[in-house]
């Protein structure tokens, strides 16, 4: 037996490394120091989120490819990782604004969340199958745990549940769909998979069986239609900075994994295969916009609102070039903003003692007794909706024009006319908010400090993205996967 | 100067960011004149502007400034720029100028609302968003604009949304528009396939040179951008929301839905004068259109009984008429009408505004009556706002009006049927608006104790307001005095750099068909002369019908019978009139047009898209069981469909 | 081939042989004081017949995971232990990875013991 150690360029993990490193500090550190606050906990995680965006951006031109290929520190990876950073990092923020004590146990909420962000940078860093399947357990156990943190609420519970037998139920398919491209090629990584189907063609049963499991298994995580059932449920139960957190991250995760598996594995060139992934997208603009409209709860509504944008983003995918690429990225960052901040104010409005207030309702008139946050909705509604001259529009605008130039015009009409049914139930959450009188009295304690700072952030992001978008585009750019 | 462009547009917006920040703690006082100073500021660069590009040689009035690069996606390219030539001069001036005087009538109006600061922001918004749109030099940033006064507008419309009525009113208002906005953004995305570009300079040039006329991609983009403006500048089919807009506080009607966003739709016909030249079949759907509405919308105009209702329609008729000069390429007609009818249909509104202030914001003219005496500052300006949107001569609507219908005659592309109708609408124009004076201010005041008691003039920031508008309406005319006055429109003269392009276009085309436009001079007369009949014959009828009738019980024993009888006679008359005349007429317009075509078709359409698509929610939300079995079923069922799909076929 | 399945042959030989001796030593040595509890068959604690939807305390559960968790790293020892040897000689490499793997896993013992997980309690 003829033994030798890899190339491993131990740098190429240092952001993941940090990251389990301050998971671990902040789950340990109070069994030993008693009666530590929230903050300092948030705190902790931040200090480790910035260490990591350091790191990342360290590696940012290296290409670094590390243990033997399995890692690979490519500017894709880092593009995405840094948008997973940024969504934690408000997620964090958002944390602190809820009910004291409502999720038991604070150092765990932190240690997974860190924990599922790792699984996140895992997902995006490798193109290698079984380390992204490893990456995405990461993530997917760490997610089934913040949704069911609540233990004290029976939704939130039910939320985890579902969410956790839903999921093992797709991990399923995913890993078969692994097995048989194994079989079929002889080898787990997507660059190799890549090769054998560019010498023997996009055919057989076995490649394409197993790369339509793929994309099952990656359409639960990204919630396109129909694999999209339990978003509602675990979105609405899932405490709102989690939720916030999941429809961001794991979306890009899985958006990311596709593009990669569409640009090494399956030429867009398979007509029927394009097809079918321009079935999903129309389906799931459509779905997620057209059900949204008939929701009352503002949580559930983002929910399918969330499901709409995934359709949005697969457009991009569908377009199949480096501009659709890198249109992909920025959106998700305009929405990693976006969203979290419309939940930030639901998470603000709705932070009670005693119940949630998510019902449209319970919205009104809150415009104008919280200026702030209502002016930060309204300029989230705007940009979910995509009017301009917020960053939703751009992005939107991004997407489309990629999917034009790849000639999908008439996906890039019915996803306008998506955009436009949108805005008719984004709206309606600003009407609320300033054009009628409040109902009842809604008791609203005071945003935390770090609450208003994310909604700070995420709303100059917006509205920066949206006037002085070439710089961030300019950067995404140079963050494509380049020509196979 | 010229470099300073960017000035303009930013003091608005300085007013909406320190007012948003400050404007809550400040007092009233300060918050309007900070409104209305940035105003004022960006009037003073427009008119700097103005004089600057006077000064430069003939053909080269055009001065493009880029700011950044907004959004730079592979081939494609937007900019933040401005471009400032006559055209987008004439719009800004119109623009900060009526705005200007607005914002100060709208510290007397608005007085005491407790929403007085919200009011300056999305006013001061607005104007910045109309700015963007008529200074962009670029269809993106256009459309920014557009979406931007769309927005304002709403939240506006919406203003006073205690009233559930008013908020549907504004949501109304958005979501037709959205439909209009659809359509320009196809538009926008097929001028980028095309010409791969969004530049105004480069595609129009790219135009002017690679196409030629009734090229079928020109058509379909000239279609196209005609939706948006057909939504923005509320013509038929899409003009419902602008009469259920007047929910709005006044000022905001004045200045929104008759002075300036609404015109956007022709100031963008006109910017993009070149496509619509190289498309005739676009052109003439817009003059049909154009004048279908002017005379659809003036109809109705006569049933109404609420003033600013009777205003709305004129304004959707008003703008039929420019977008029928637009339609028979009389391009400088139309922003011509667009700049008089800014003036004088502002001062009507204020006007409006002015009486239901007195009226204790009734807005019912049934009600009111013989206001000329209480209010007489009101009445004067009113009055002189109504001769010249009547195209009385020598008042500044009766040039632009007139330019329009001898356009739509004698252009290569109107005809007879177009100026017909034009000529139709300008009587029955004439006839509404003087029914408006006479019933609101002559007569007697009909209105109970309680309201009667507290009718007065208006504060003088309103009358000032009022009195500088109808200045304006009645002088606004002469800077385009046309040639057959010997006037040689300076107006005209001053905008031929923007439609040169068109102008050559149309004479080549010419060439080719061998067809002559020239017209004597005296058939310019004899139509003029027809036209001013039809407009005497409106006002007369309205005098026959709401003055001399009324007094002729009086005639006999005028200052004996009581004031009830005199009332009740007016109404008895009125009767037999409606039976007569009015009640065919009314009747087509009232139960055919405006109950039938207007609120069961037109919005029955509307709204009938929107149930569909809300039921559509609501029966797939029934799926959503909330069993996690079902969920499981439903994505097997997507497994075996895509397994099936890609491994099979 | 078949010469290479002499050792495992041998193996299961004497796993038998021991199985069997120290069952049938217990069984002559052993005292007997039968009971019902006593002479039902072991079921880490549960009744061995009865519904099977009963209601169990949670805690066998946590005991369990506890028990897999720490039992399979043992499996992951193993390789490791075969090629320890070569790989030191290029680098402690190897030493450290082992260590990391150990420190996570102690990280895991430290929080189920301050948890409380490990007492029944």
């Amino acid at each position: 037996m003829d033994l030798s150690l890899p190339v491993i360029h131990i740098q190429s993990i240092y952001p993941q490394m940090i990251l389990v490193l301050f998971a671990i500090i902040v789950v340990i550190l109070p069994l030993f120091v008693h009666n530590l606050k929230r903050e300092l906990l948030a705190l902790i995680s931040v200090v480790g989120l910035v260490l990591a965006y350091f790191s990342l951006i360290n590696l940012w031109g290296q290409n670094l490819t590390g243990f033997n290929g399995m890692i690979v520190g490519d500017n894709f990876s880092i593009a995405f990782s840094i948008i997973f950073l940024v969504g934690a990092f408000l997620a964090v923020l958002l944390s602190l604004n809820t009910v004291e004590n409502e999720y038991l146990n604070y150092s765990d909420f932190y240690s997974m969340l860190l924990f599922a962000l790792v699984g996140l940078l895992m997902m995006v860093s490798s193109t290698n199958l079984l380390v992204i399947f490893i990456g995405l357990e990461i993530l997917s156990i760490s997610l089934y745990v913040l949704a069911g943190i609540r233990k004290m609420r029976v939704d939130s519970i039910e939320a985890s549940l579902k969410y956790f037998l839903l999921g093992a139920f797709a991990t399923g398919f995913l890993l078969y769909g692994i097995a048989l491209l194994y079989g079929a090629s002889g080898s787990i990584d997507l660059v190799e998979i890549g090769k054998y189907i560019q010498a023997n063609g996009f055919s057989g049963t076995f490649i394409l069986a197993g790369a339509a499991m793929l994309l099952i298994g990656l359409s639960f995580k990204a919630a396109f239609v129909p694999f999209h059932m339990w978003t509602p449920d675990v979105y609405q139960g899932a405490p709102t900075p989690v939720t916030a957190f999941m429809s961001a991250g794991v979306k890009g995760a899985a958006l990311a994994v596709l593009l990669r598996f569409v640009w090494t594995i399956a030429p867009l060139s398979k007509a029927d295969w394009t097809i079918a992934i321009w079935i999903i997208a129309f389906l799931t603009m459509t779905v997620g916009n057209v059900v949204a409209i008939a929701q009352s709860n503002v949580k559930r509504m983002l929910a399918y609102s969330s499901i709409a944008h995934a359709g949005y983003l697969l457009v991009g995918v569908l377009a199949g070039s480096q501009l659709g690429q890198a249109s992909i990225m920025y959106y998700l960052l305009v929405y990693t903003m976006m969203n979290l901040g419309a939940f930030g104010v639901i998470s603000y409005l709705g932070n009670s003692n005693k119940q949630e207030n998510l019902n449209l309702r319970d919205y009104r008139g809150l415009g104008f007794k919280h200026p702030f946050a209502g002016l930060a909705m309204a300029i989230f509604m705007f940009s979910l909706a995509g009017v301009p001259p917020t960053g939703g529009f751009v992005g939107k605008f991004y997407l489309f024009n990629s999917a034009i130039q790849a000639g999908y015009l008439w996906l890039v009409i019915f996803g306008v006319m998506n955009s436009v049914i949108s805005a008719y139930y984004y709206l309606r959450v600003v009407v609320n908010l300033y054009m009628h009188e409040p109902e009842k009295e809604v008791a609203v304690p005071k945003a935390s400090l770090g609450l208003s700072f994310a909604l700070l952030i995420a709303m100059v992001a917006v509205l920066q993205m949206g006037i002085m978008s070439s710089s961030y585009f300019e950067f995404f750019r140079q963050a494509v996967i380049a020509m196979p | 100067m010229l470099d300073y462009v960017w000035l303009v547009p930013l003091f608005p917006l300085l007013g909406v960011i320190f007012n948003t920040i400050f404007g809550w703690k400040l007092k009233e006082k300060v918050v309007g004149i900070i409104g209305s100073t940035t105003i004022g500021l960006s009037l003073l660069v427009s008119i700097l502007l103005l004089l600057d590009l006077l000064k430069l040689p003939e053909h080269h009035k055009i001065f493009e400034l880029t700011l950044f690069k907004w959004i730079a996606a592979g081939s494609f390219a937007a900019e933040i720029g401005f471009q400032i030539d006559p055209l987008s001069v004439i719009m800004m001036l119109v623009v900060t100028g009526v705005s200007f005087v607005i914002h100060i009538y709208s510290i007397g109006y608005m007085h005491g609302d407790r929403g007085f600061n919200r009011f300056f922001i999305f006013m001061n918004l607005f104007v910045f968003a109309m700015l963007l749109l008529v200074m962009a030099n670029n269809f993106l940033l256009m459309f920014v604009g557009w979406e931007g006064v769309g927005l304002c507008s709403y939240l506006l419309i919406g203003f006073w949304y205690e009233d559930n009525n008013n908020a549907d009113a504004g949501k109304k208002a958005f979501i037709v528009n959205r439909i209009g906005d659809f359509g320009f953004l196809l538009g926008i995305f097929l001028i980028f396939t095309t010409f791969g570009t969004i530049d105004f300079t480069d595609v129009f040039h790219k135009a002017a040179v690679n196409f030629h006329v009734g090229d079928g991609t020109m058509v379909a983009i000239a279609l196209l951008l005609f939706i948006g403006a057909v939504g923005k500048s509320a013509q038929l089919p899409l003009y419902v929301w602008l009469p259920d807009a007047m929910a709005g506080p006044t000022p905001v009607s004045a200045l929104i839905h008759a002075a300036t966003m609404v015109t956007a739709g022709v100031y963008m016909i006109a910017r993009t004068n070149v496509i619509y030249t190289l498309a005739p079949a676009a052109l003439m759907v817009v003059a049909i259109v154009g004048a279908l509405t002017a005379i659809y919308a003036a109809t109705i105009g006569i049933t109404q009984f609420d003033i600013k209702k009777v205003l709305a329609y004129s304004t959707i008729s008003q703008i039929g008429y420019m977008i029928l000069a637009c339609g028979v390429g009389a391009y400088s007609a139309g922003i011509f009408h667009l700049m008089t009818h800014a003036f004088f249909k502002a001062c009507l509104f204020l006007g409006a505004g002015s009486v239901m202030h007195a009226m204790s914001n009734n807005t019912d003219i049934r009600i009111m009556g013989g206001l000329r005496k209480y209010m007489p500052a009101t009445f004067w300006t009113f009055l002189l706002a109504t001769l010249a949107i009547s195209g009385i001569p020598g008042f500044s609507g009766f040039f632009s009006k007139d330019e329009i219908l001898w356009q739509s005659f004698s252009s290569s592309y109107g005809n007879f049927w177009l100026w017909i109708l034009g000529a139709v609408a300008a009587g029955i124009t004439a006839f509404y608006m003087f029914r408006l004076v006479f019933v609101t201010f002559y007569g007697k005041l009909r209105a109970d104790e309680e309201i009667a008691r507290h009718v007065h003039e208006s504060p003088k920031t309103m009358t000032v307001s009022l009195w500088i508008l109808a200045g304006l309406s009645v002088i606004g005319g002469f800077i385009g005095i046309p040639a057959i006055f010997g006037g040689g429109n300076r107006f005209e003269h001053f905008l031929e750099p923007v439609f040169e392009k068109s102008a050559a276009i149309r004479e080549s085309a010419m060439a080719v068909h061998g067809y002559a436009v020239e017209q004597g001079h005296s058939l310019e007369w004899t139509l003029m002369g027809i036209v001013f009949a039809i407009v005497l014959l409106g006002i007369g009828l309205a005098y026959l019908m709401y003055i001399k009738k009324t007094d002729l019980p009086g005639l006999v024993s005028r200052r004996i019978k009581p004031v009830y009888q005199l009332v009740f006679n007016k109404y008895y008359v009125d009767e037999i009139y409606n039976a007569l005349v009015v009640q065919p007429i009314k009747n087509v317009s009232d139960y055919l047009l405006w109950k039938f075509v207007d609120v069961k078709l037109i919005d029955g359409t509307v709204n009938g898209t929107g149930y569909l698509v809300r039921f559509a929610g609501r029966s797939l939300r029934t799926i959503q069981t909330g069993f996690v079995q079902n969920y499981a079923l439903v994505f097997i069922l997507g497994v075996v469909l895509l397994l099936l799909y890609v491994v099979f076929i | 081939m078949v010469g290479e399945l002499v050792p495992i042959l041998v193996l299961l030989a004497v796993a038998v042989v021991i199985v069997a001796g120290i069952i049938g030593l217990t069984h002559l040595f052993g005292p007997k004081h039968p009971d019902p509890v006593k002479l039902s068959p072991y079921e880490s604690g549960m009744e061995p017949v009865g519904e099977a939807r009963t209601r169990f305390s949670i805690r066998f559960y946590i005991i369990a995971m506890l028990f897999v968790l720490f039992d399979i790293e043992v499996v992951f020892f193993y390789p490791w232990a075969v090629v320890f040897k070569k790989l030191l000689s290029m680098g402690s490499f190897i030493l450290i990875e082992m260590l990391v793997f150990v420190g996570l896993l102690l990280v895991g013992y430290l929080y189920a013991w301050k948890k409380g997980a490990l007492e029944w309690d």
